[in-house]
């Protein structure tokens, strides 16, 4: 059988979702299914008013952000919407947006990019993850 | 494998990863690999000094054989042969 990785992303600043995105390519190579379950921040960060818009970074190594983001600007590292897209084009990468972040922000499944594949509560979630041989809280 | 008989293989196919960054050798080694057929020899490009580890530990999970890898300026030249 298929191993598989469970992410919740719960994060929305660029370095942590391209973290989760390299990490899905990789898991993608090493022949497992990837399940990402979207909330919050993670999930805010999908939504298309946000997704490539948006390049905040994590707060705690705001000094280095501009530097980090020229940096990868000038080895061509894709953004983390390619690094997923991409993965999803090579192996099973299901992304599920969370229905309680949803209903907080009324948000409808149309309002994001279209990496995400449904909306699912968090029981579905622990199901995937309980599954899982792995999984990462971002 | 000796360096010397790593550089005498002639690989069906050659996939040139250099210039992008993990896990980018990996994700192209893993797709070029579909296009040799079994016992043949793909070699991979790569200028991402991860691929040294990375391949081989690839390789060991899927059943392929990993050759070893020669080094050139800037980059590596890494070998799999496809044994199933």
């Amino acid at each position: 059988m298929t191993e598989k990785m469970a992410i919740v992303l719960f994060s929305g600043t660029v370095d942590k979702i391209l973290a989760a995105g390299i990490i899905t390519s990789g898991a993608i190579a090493m022949d497992m299914d990837v399940d990402i379950f979207l909330s919050f921040w993670g999930l805010a960060a999908f939504h298309k008013d946000m997704a490539g818009k948006d390049m905040r970074m994590s707060k705690d190594f705001k000094d280095m952000a501009p530097m980090f983001l020229k940096a990868m600007q000038k080895k061509n590292i894709p953004s983390w919407y390619d690094t997923l897209k991409k993965a999803k084009g090579m192996g099973n990468v299901k992304i599920h947006a969370c229905s309680m972040t949803m209903d907080v922000m009324e948000w409808k499944k149309a309002d994001f990019v279209d990496l995400v594949d449904d909306v699912i509560g968090v029981g579905s979630f622990i199901g995937m993850a309980s599954d899982a041989k792995m999984t990462l809280f971002i | 494998m000796q360096e010397s008989e790593l550089r005498e293989i002639k690989a069906l196919k050659v996939v040139d990863a250099r210039g992008t960054s993990c896990p980018g050798p990996l994700l192209e080694t893993k797709k070029a690999m579909t296009a040799v057929p079994v016992g043949g020899v793909l070699e991979t490009l790569s200028s991402d000094e991860g691929s040294r580890q990375d391949i081989p530990a690839w390789a060991k999970k899927v059943g392929q054989e990993f050759l070893g890898f020669v080094t050139e300026s800037g980059y590596d030249r890494l070998f799999v042969k496809r044994v199933k």
